[in-house]
């Protein structure tokens, strides 16, 4: 089928509109002269202004990339180890037990899992702050990253990695030229997707931060609660604006490396 | 073989650690009695008294007064009815969007994909409150209401428990739409050529073929919606109005306002309990369909 049905095409369009004029709406929003954020006021970069001179606005969000940066490498390397046990580890004790550490904090409840951290935290005397909320979103971004790696793990040819071995490779030196190159598309979104996750933590975030840290979604959050405000409109602009450049970039980068990956097998095969 | 031991041992001692150990704490504080102290709660575990003494101070006064107080009960009902309104809200939105994309060119799919995905990488918060502008009663929706002339006076959408569902369907949009394309995508065309050579009109062929053929997909999908939205917080919290009841809201209120721990926890581990169920399901939902595809 060529064409779409005028069915298709109505709800298609009413689906992205849906999903997207309320963006437009807040981006345009944030240009608006007036401090009353439904009525237009005239176009105005005066909110940005004022954002960047928000003293404490600035602090939380270099404390949220500092958590976000530590966090999500820590995820990568731990959630990539898991997965290479859970796919290529063999039997082990416990192998249940883990593999199901590594499923459930993908399906609990973030108030749940903020509330058993704090816990875990206080009973053992941890003073909260930057480290705790580290420690947390690597637990739950870590079971992210395997789950990422390990599709990745599934599907690639292992007896490339037996003729490493046969060839003299020891298995570490194995892994680190034959099978991180390979697998190394799905770790980095891997990290991708952990520092995502950790930038847009809210809930997770509020149970294990103490006074002395606050990140940008904590901020925002009790803005927010006061009501809509333009400063906060301009600040979503801001991290709507990353966001689509880093996903557009990201997936021009993975379809050129198809294109030429297709290439190279093609090459390969014709010689 | 130290090699293998010693990556076993740090993923998974982490997880003990951080993951395992903090759900004991939850269920044992959940056993325990309010107390002004800090921490708030009794008995605190005493390695010198040991695990006899500390398990005859334990009792389920926080389970029985969580079916006593009317509010938790009510919590509980209105959350499981607000996932289920949602997660059906979804789908009949989500599913045309999914069969249309299934249906589109070949070349705009990729492209279509992205447009669903990019929504998920922007900030969650954000987007609940994209909303709050819009809602609230001098919102855009209702001055543009009025300037068509269909009502008089501002409707009340925002803190309302409709605001609730059109958060939900929008922040949750993505997750009912991938699987469902993703079952789409594969089905094959002929099927609904045959159905229609065979007799059927098309709504038929569309109830009779599609609809089956993609059930799996729709049940990921229902499941991936209403899974996060039955302890959803910043929903409730932010669009929500003081009478709409959610789960995670009065757990986190319990906790940073009462500072309840111990209800806290209580209210946590029968949260859990309620999710057990549905995920069991989805879990073997999703083992059936790697199975069916091997």
């Amino acid at each position: 089928m060529n064409r779409l049905s005028w069915f298709n095409t109505v709800s298609l369009t009413l689906g992205f509109a849906f999903l997207y004029i309320p963006m437009v709406i807040l981006i345009i929003f944030s240009f608006n002269e007036s401090k009353l954020v439904t009525v237009w006021g005239g176009f105005s970069a005066k909110w940005y202004g004022e954002l960047l001179q928000n003293e404490s606005f600035l602090q939380a969000a270099w404390v949220t990339l500092k958590v976000a940066v530590l966090s999500s490498t820590l995820a990568t390397v731990l959630g990539t180890m898991a997965a290479y046990v859970l796919v290529r580890g063999g039997r082990f004790l416990g192998r249940t037990l883990f593999s199901g550490m590594i499923y459930a904090p993908l399906v609990m409840p973030e108030v749940i899992t903020g509330l058993s951290l704090l816990l875990l935290f206080i009973g053992i005397g941890l003073d909260r702050g930057v480290m705790t909320i580290v420690l947390a979103h690597t637990t739950f971004a870590m079971c992210y990253v395997s789950v990422v790696v390990s599709s990745r793990l599934i599907t690639f040819d292992r007896s490339l990695e037996e003729a490493a071995l046969d060839l003299g490779c020891s298995q570490a030196e194995a892994f680190r030229l034959v099978t991180l190159p390979i697998i190394a598309p799905a770790v980095i979104s891997g990290w991708l997707l952990a520092f995502t996750l950790s930038l847009d933590d809210l809930v997770i975030a509020s149970f294990t931060a103490g006074p002395s840290a606050t990140t940008l979604p904590i901020k925002i959050f009790s803005a927010v609660r006061l009501g809509v405000s333009p400063e906060i409109n301009a600040l979503s602009t801001i991290m709507i604006a990353i966001v689509t450049v880093g996903v557009v970039t990201a997936s021009l980068v993975t379809k050129r490396q198809m294109v030429r990956q297709r290439r190279d097998e093609q090459n390969a095969e014709r010689s | 073989m130290m090699h293998r031991f010693v990556l076993i041992a740090i993923p998974y001692l982490w997880l003990l650690a951080l993951f395992l150990v903090p759900f004991a704490i939850v269920f044992k504080i959940a056993l325990s009695d309010a107390a002004i102290a800090r921490p708030p709660y009794f008995p605190q575990f005493d390695w010198v008294e040991g695990i006899g003494a500390f398990l005859a101070e334990l009792d389920f006064e926080n389970f029985v007064w969580l079916t006593e107080d009317d509010l938790y009960w009510k919590a509980y009902l209105s959350s499981l009815r607000i996932a289920v309104i949602s997660t059906f809200l979804t789908l009949l939105v989500g599913y045309p969007m999914a069969y249309g994309m299934a249906r589109a060119p070949e070349e705009w799919r990729p492209t279509l994909m992205m447009l669903v995905i990019l929504p998920f990488w922007t900030s969650f918060l954000i987007r609940v409150y994209a909303w709050m502008g819009i809602l609230s009663n001098e919102g855009l929706l209702n001055q543009f209401l009025i300037w068509t002339g269909l009502i008089d006076s501002p409707l009340t959408i925002l803190n309302t428990n409709t605001a609730v569902y059109i958060g939900i369907v929008y922040t949750y949009l993505p997750f009912m739409i991938l699987p469902i394309y993703s079952a789409l995508e594969r089905l094959d065309g002929s099927l609904i050529e045959a159905a229609e050579d065979l007799g059927c009109s098309r709504l038929q062929a569309f109830w009779l073929v599609t609809i089956p053929l993609s059930r799996a997909g729709i049940i990921a999908g229902c499941f991936l919606v209403f899974i996060p939205t039955l302890g959803e917080f910043v929903i409730p919290s932010l669009l929500g109005g003081s009478d709409t009841l959610m789960i995670g809201k009065v757990l986190w209120e319990e906790f940073f306002s009462n500072r309840d721990w111990p209800v806290a926890s209580a209210v946590a581990v029968v949260l859990l309990l309620l999710l057990i169920v549905p995920i069991v399901l989805f879990q073997r939902n999703q083992q059936k369909q790697q199975e069916a595809e091997q």
